[in-house]
């Protein structure tokens, strides 16, 4: 049967993040912005809500099951309100989700508890490569079997609380494969270099990481010395950041809505002019329909078809291209004002730009 | 729960209307384009059999009893999505000839959501008799297209013999010479019984084959869907019983304007459906391209960023990505009506994506194919044709944008004209 309708639980959790999101993420988002920082008492507000908690099964110290489903309906809420502060909030799922996806058991009950009944802490994952063709399927990083353990050479960007990371999952290329390996904080070798500069989420810090050499015991293989699928953690990312795209999206197409309501022109409201009106509609079209792609999309991922990835793709590459149709429309319908900071579609459509490129910064 | 499961009975139904499309509709494509208003009688004998087997095809599905399974739990409705999935298939095997496919049409659609239940009973009997019938509604007159508010057929009361008169002309009428002159059909004729009223004095009246007065006096020649007769029809001092008028004869003149609303509640129901046929014809063209590039040894690579991608792969994802969320617009404004959600702002959107994706969509398959997409050798350059006709009819793009933007923005069409 088909439905496009959230179960009652979903529901509540989607309604206490919108609270949050437009209270608090969307309300701190233009200081964060200019300032190149969040408050930690905002991030640690959005981790309290409780959502990566939810996704960790009671054996490892949390209270519910992941499903793709909720995961794309709260990430979105999470983009609506701000892209960095939500990306922020979802960090220590780039460390946790991965390891619930595809770690041994051991690795499970080492990391999980602790995270999950703790404090937000920033544990990340680096996956991003400075390259012109970063491929998550292709990396230049490499990872060398060497004796009892593996050898780890490369360059990584925008891994997201690099600088403080209690541990990380690094991706590299392992024969023709992407496999992710734990490296812990003080490994020899591994370089936290300078903050990234970047087009947008400028309050969201993302470092340069330089791995010379790193040395990873097999016991800190992602999934144990057999190793892992990575397709679940591309797929999981891929829907992560759609659902963001989508979110961020229509925060910026009922910002302009409503300004179009507000703002006077040639005796009439500016939304009454068909050439506004129109733009509008077709941003609400996209959303909408790019929407129910992700939806499908992630249902597949939860009931296990086989067409989950090549989905989960599409979803991505349709989001990404929505949030930059969508957001260069919304600075557009407020004109002038849409190129001035104090409004935040400038702010929505930089940081609408990254979607196609920057898969991996978040996953849930 | 979210969930995207294709019902059961809808998959099954789905595999019979493929074969249908491929082994009776694609082999004659070209035959009906290029004679055009020859009528596909093989077709059409063989879907109003099948069709009074299995009841299928209403484009208003009938209020049945709620469907219980055998724990006595109610079976979802699933009577729209059912026929989006069948709109769908047909049109991928030929648009044009799914739209003469027999049946009441939109001048049942709207018998079914205007007329009483006498009304139901005594008009719709003829589209289940032993012969194919075709039902059509009339609305777009030379001056009145979109602007459905500009019609200026009338309708008088004749209170000596209660009787209606209609005067006037109606064109673009789809399926209107089967109707009227090739079956024992009906036509939906829309006038109005006070032209000082504007929305509020429009009707619809039931107009058949033997109401005198009626004659078909043109068949269009068109850019695509030749398959299916688009007539003119004038009504001169045609008479039709006084219970051919669906809804009231009062004519009130409060902003509700109901005989106006329930022609907008029959295009509430059926833009969707006609979005699906857009799909239809836009998974042809796509699936042929696709067909055509594997043939040639090109794969398209799935998972790559686009640094890496080819044009080609790069334009055939673009496509699917179109193709794919404009179908699940579709569904969920279908799914909408199903469960009787107002579905009014999906509806239209829906249609806005289709009309949109299966005109790029087509347009881009002729340019890929090359040489061989402009040559009649193939179908793509007669789907490139079909597609156009999406995003015209059962309101423009442009109407259903304004539709659309009308509930984005919460405004009346005062508010936004």
């Amino acid at each position: 049967m088909y439905s496009f309708e959230p179960t009652e639980e979903q529901q509540m959790l989607l309604d206490t993040i919108n609270r949050y999101a437009v209270n608090d993420l969307r309300a701190q988002a233009y200081d964060a912005d200019e300032a190149g920082e969040l408050p930690a008492r905002l991030i640690e507000k959005g981790w309290e809500l409780g959502f990566l908690q939810a996704s960790i099964p009671e054996a490892y110290g949390g209270f519910g099951d992941r499903s793709a489903v909720t995961g794309v309906l709260a990430a979105e809420e999470f983009a609506y309100g701000d892209l960095a502060g939500g990306l922020a909030v979802l960090t220590p799922g780039l460390f946790a989700t991965p390891i619930l996806l595809a770690g041994s058991e051991e690795q499970k009950q080492k990391y999980l508890p602790p995270m999950v009944e703790a404090e937000w802490q920033p544990f990340t994952a680096a996956l991003i490569e400075p390259s012109f063709d970063f491929d998550p399927l292709d990396l230049h990083t490499t990872a060398v079997e060497d004796g009892d353990g593996y050898v780890l050479n490369g360059v990584k960007m925008y891994v997201p609380y690099a600088s403080t990371a209690e541990a990380m999952i690094v991706y590299a290329r392992l024969g023709d494969q992407t496999q992710g390996f734990i490296v812990e904080k003080d490994a020899p070798g591994l370089k936290v270099g300078e903050r990234d500069k970047t087009l947008g989420v400028y309050a969201l810090p993302l470092y340069r990481v330089h791995l010379e050499g790193v040395r990873v015991a097999k016991s800190d293989r992602l999934g144990g010395a057999e190793g892992h699928e990575f397709a679940p953690i591309l797929d999981a990312s891929r829907l992560a950041m759609a659902a963001m795209a989508i979110g961020l999206s229509r925060g910026a197409m009922e910002y302009a809505r409503d300004y179009a309501k507000e703002r006077d022109v040639f005796g009439v409201k500016v939304a009454q002019k068909q050439a506004i009106a129109f733009m509008l509609a077709e941003m609400a079209t996209e959303i909408e329909a790019i929407r129910c792609l992700l939806w499908e999309a992630a249902w597949m991922v939860d009931s296990g078809k086989p067409e989950a990835s090549k989905f989960a793709y599409l979803a991505l590459t349709g989001a990404a291209d929505a949030a930059m149709m969508v957001t260069d429309r919304a600075v557009q319908v407020l004109g002038g004002h849409g190129y001035i900071r104090e409004f935040p579609v400038e702010r929505w459509m930089r940081n609408g730009r990254g979607f196609a490129m920057l898969n991996g910064l978040v996953v849930i | 729960m979210i969930e995207f499961e294709i019902p059961k009975p809808i998959a099954m139904t789905n595999n019979a209307l493929e074969t249908v499309a491929i082994n009776m509709m694609r082999p004659k494509s070209r035959y009906f384009d290029e004679h055009e208003h020859e009528i596909p009688w093989d077709y059409i004998n063989f879907m109003h059999m099948a069709m009074r087997q299995t009841g299928a095809g209403s484009l208003a599905p009938e209020e049945k009893k709620k469907k219980t399974d055998e724990q006595g739990k109610e079976r979802p409705r699933i009577g729209y999505q059912t026929l989006a999935f069948m709109l769908e298939m047909l049109s991928w095997g030929d648009t044009g000839m799914y739209l003469v496919t027999p049946g009441g049409g939109l001048g049942a659609a709207a018998v079914e959501a205007a007329g009483s239940p006498e009304q139901k009973e005594k008009f719709l009997a003829r589209f289940k008799g032993e012969k194919p019938a075709f039902g059509a509604m009339a609305m777009t007159e030379a001056q009145a297209g979109s602007d459905t508010s500009a019609i200026r057929a009338t309708a008088v009361l004749d209170k000596e013999t209660n009787e209606w008169v209609l005067n006037g002309e109606k064109i673009f009428v789809t399926a209107g010479h089967k109707a009227l002159c090739e079956s024992d059909g009906l036509v939906v004729v829309w006038a109005t019984i006070d032209p000082t009223a504007g929305r509020a004095g429009m009707r619809a009246f039931v107009v058949t084959g033997s109401t005198p007065g009626v004659q078909v006096t043109k068949l269009e020649h068109k850019l695509g869907i030749r398959a299916s007769d688009t007539a003119s029809i004038v009504l001169q001092d045609a008479r039709v019983p006084f219970d051919h008028i669906l809804g009231s004869a009062e004519v009130i003149k409060d902003p509700t304007t109901k005989g106006f609303k329930g022609a907008m509640a029959t295009f509430d129901a059926t833009r969707p459906l006609v979005s699906a046929m857009a799909v239809g014809v836009a998974r042809a063209a796509l699936e042929f391209l696709k067909e055509k590039l594997a043939e040639e040894g090109v794969e398209i690579r799935y998972g790559l960023p686009r640094t890496k991608l080819t044009n080609i792969e790069r334009e055939v994802i673009d496509m699917e990505i179109l193709l794919r969320s404009a179908w699940l617009l579709v569904i969920k404004a279908v799914w909408m009506a199903d469960n009787r959600k107002p579905n009014s702002m999906e509806a239209s959107m829906s249609k806005v994506r289709a009309g949109d994706i299966v005109t790029k969509i087509t347009q881009r398959v002729v340019e890929l194919m090359g040489p061989m997409g402009f040559s009649r050798d193939y179908l793509v350059e007669k789907w490139f044709r079909d597609a156009k006709i999406s995003d015209i009819y059962e309101g423009t793009g442009q109407i259903n944008r304004l539709i659309v933007a009308r509930q984005v923005l919460g405004y009346s069409g005062r508010e936004l004209r």
